[in-house]
């Protein structure tokens, strides 16, 4: 298993992912005596994009959760770069590079674009608190760096008409977008997204989908994603994870999964006769 | 019409990100420097410095500190007085057991040590929001103001229970005691308050201060894009108290000259600092200046007027005084929630446009 993990991996599209960059083995996690994860396990390889689906209730944000570390899982490991993670506070798992958008946007709202995505970059800024009170030399030459990372995103985004105003005051689908952007000011090497299509229309799902897919080409970097419309799971996933009752119930490429027997009945039902 | 933009290009980041992207507001800050620096000392009279300008300058640098914790980190305090208490008395007990050194240096100590007892107290805003953390500073007051009473060696044992300042000099010209003169006082606060306003400004804009805000806006979102809770409070709350100690130390030492705690950092001093802020505006250094104004200069400029031009009794007026800044404040809060700052902002969109609709 850990000799074929490194190995690199060929996409149904043809495409070759890396090695195993995470890695979830037997998770269970339980709130007193809900079980929202049921000993569930799988891999995530280095630049591929993962898709968890399954019904309401299946446990996937809470999987998120577990990724991002704001859920310490019951029982099980979560293996990261090759070594198990010990438990840490959420601000330390994004120190080690991991970036998440949320599934109800969760921007600062008094802030503006631009300084919402400069927050982004908060784990790469190292000035101290007596550098930045005077805001001579090293502070700001440090901001000014990051102000020229934090253009690229905007510009990348398309988001420079936005730059200034308090994020408050967007629309839902744009202030979708900054949040795409502050996950990516981070460089993450993970980014996790929780339904980031959830609530926009056919052109809005359409421009997402193709930051999502530009950030995994230009970037290189790895994504996991929830996401609910089946369709763009299938267009955008290298493999998905089907999740049912917090137990894992399909696991592979898009097309095996949509004829998987368990995941059919899982999302269109089955009659008990 | 001479309020624009247009032609004020920025060619690189750091303009870009200036404090006064227009021109003209760059000059009418240097203007107000020049005028508060090297003007108003020659024309100061003590009635000017002690009802107005020095206590207004004072209060100023309390509710940048209060914005700093309440306005941009999102965490409400009701402990302002007892924090300057902390500063006054920090100051007191420098200034006498150190008699040589510059009392400049006492003050920026005491702010240090109110900075640390800040944090002491700040403790519980790890696990504490809201209106619980305002109950909990709450007790930082109380606690705070019945220390300084009930332990004499705060007051070195003297008999009236108050602490009075010594007469100190810089540069051989004495800034506190009772030979001051108006315009060394508010010279003295001035330039604090000038000095103070920059270094909150830079705070406030860059990584630290954006910390702060993301924690005030969403707290959970924070954390885990890589705000560390912990080190974010921790550091507004000593940055907070080092302010409101400085001003302590200054409206004890340069302002009173002697003060008694219970009386001078009592709860009124607390909510008078909280209602700065949120009159001025909550988030906005601007604020912080437009509020303490608001709350020093009106009631002063409300007595000139009932009892100087209507020469209505004093007792009378004062009373008067009471309901007409209670009415404004009210009136202030439903016209602009957001609070003078706020307002201020819209005017400016306006004239930034004007003759023009849009």
């Amino acid at each position: 298993m850990t000799m074929a993990s490194a190995e690199p991996y060929v996409t149904e599209d043809g495409r070759t992912i890396g090695g195993v960059v995470m890695e979830l083995k037997n998770i269970t996690l339980r709130f007193g005596g809900v079980v929202a994860i049921k000993d569930i396990s799988f891999d995530i390889r280095e630049g591929e994009i993962r898709a968890i689906i399954g019904p309401n209730g299946a446990g996937k944000s809470s999987m998120l959760n577990v990724i991002s570390g704001f859920y310490t899982p019951t029982e099980g490991e979560v293996w990261f770069e090759g070594k198990p993670r010990p438990k840490m506070r959420p601000y330390q798992v994004a120190q080690q590079g991991i970036a998440r958008t949320f599934q109800n946007i969760a921007l600062f709202s008094g802030m503006s674009t631009l300084d919402n995505i400069m927050t982004g970059r908060i784990t790469r800024m190292r000035t101290g608190l007596f550098s930045q009170a005077l805001w001579m030399g090293k502070a700001e030459r440090e901001e000014t760096e990051h102000r020229a990372a934090v253009e690229k995103i905007i510009d990348f985004l398309e988001i420079q008409h936005i730059r200034k105003t308090p994020v408050g005051r967007l629309p839902y689908g744009l202030q979708k977008r900054v949040e795409l952007g502050r996950a990516l000011a981070a460089e993450p090497r993970l980014l996790l997204l929780d339904e980031p299509m959830a609530g926009m229309n056919v052109e809005e799902k359409e421009d997402m989908s193709r930051f999502i897919l530009d950030v995994n080409d230009e970037f290189g970097t790895t994504i996991v994603l929830i996401e609910h419309d089946m369709g763009v799971v299938m267009d955008l996933s290298d493999r998905v994870v089907v999740m049912d009752y917090g137990k894992k119930i399909g696991d592979g490429p898009p097309t095996e999964v949509r004829n998987n027997k368990e995941v059919i009945d899982a999302y269109l039902g089955v009659s008990h006769d | 019409m001479f309020y624009r933009e247009a032609g004020d290009f920025k060619t690189s980041y750091r303009d870009d990100s200036q404090t006064f992207p227009i021109r003209f507001d760059r000059y009418r800050y240097y203007a107000v420097l020049v005028v508060a620096l090297a003007v108003v000392p020659f024309f100061i009279d003590s009635y000017w410095a002690n009802a107005l300008l020095v206590p207004f300058l004072i209060y100023a640098i309390a509710a940048i500190g209060l914005n700093i914790l309440t306005g941009y980190c999102g965490q409400v305090s009701l402990g302002t007085g007892g924090f300057m208490a902390v500063g006054a008395y920090a100051c007191y007990k420098l200034m006498t057991a150190f008699p040589d050194v510059n009392i400049v240096l006492h003050i920026i100590a005491a702010g240090g040590i109110t900075a640390a007892v800040g944090v002491l107290f700040g403790l519980p805003s790890l696990r504490i929001k809201g209106f619980y953390l305002a109950v909990a500073t709450l007790a930082a007051q109380f606690f705070l103001v019945w220390l300084f009473n009930k332990v004499p060696w705060f007051y070195n044992y003297s008999a009236s229970g108050q602490i009075s300042a010594p007469e100190r000099t810089v540069f051989g010209i004495a800034v506190t005691g009772p030979n001051t003169e108006a315009w060394a006082k508010y010279l003295v606060c001035l330039l604090f308050v000038v000095v103070l306003a920059w270094v909150a400004r830079n705070l406030t804009r860059g990584s630290i201060g954006r910390s702060w805000m993301a924690i005030r806006d969403m707290d959970i979102a924070a954390e885990i894009i890589g705000v560390n809770p912990l080190k974010a409070k921790l550091t507004a709350f000593a940055v907070s108290s080092f302010y409101i100690g400085i001003a302590g130390a200054l409206f004890f030492a340069v302002y009173l000259g002697a003060v008694e705690v219970g009386e001078a950092f009592g709860i009124q001093k607390s909510f008078l600092i909280l209602f700065m802020i949120i009159i001025g505006g909550l988030g906005s250094i601007f604020g912080s200046f437009a509020g303490a104004a608001f709350l020093v200069l009106l009631p002063v400029l409300l007595k000139n007027v009932l009892v100087g031009t209507l020469g209505w009794p004093t007792d009378l007026a004062a009373h008067i005084e009471l309901m007409i800044v209670g009415a404004l404040i009210i009136v202030f809060l439903i016209a602009e929630p957001h609070g003078i700052a706020q307002l201020w902002r819209i005017a400016k969109e306006k004239l930034r446009l004007w003759p023009f609709p849009h």
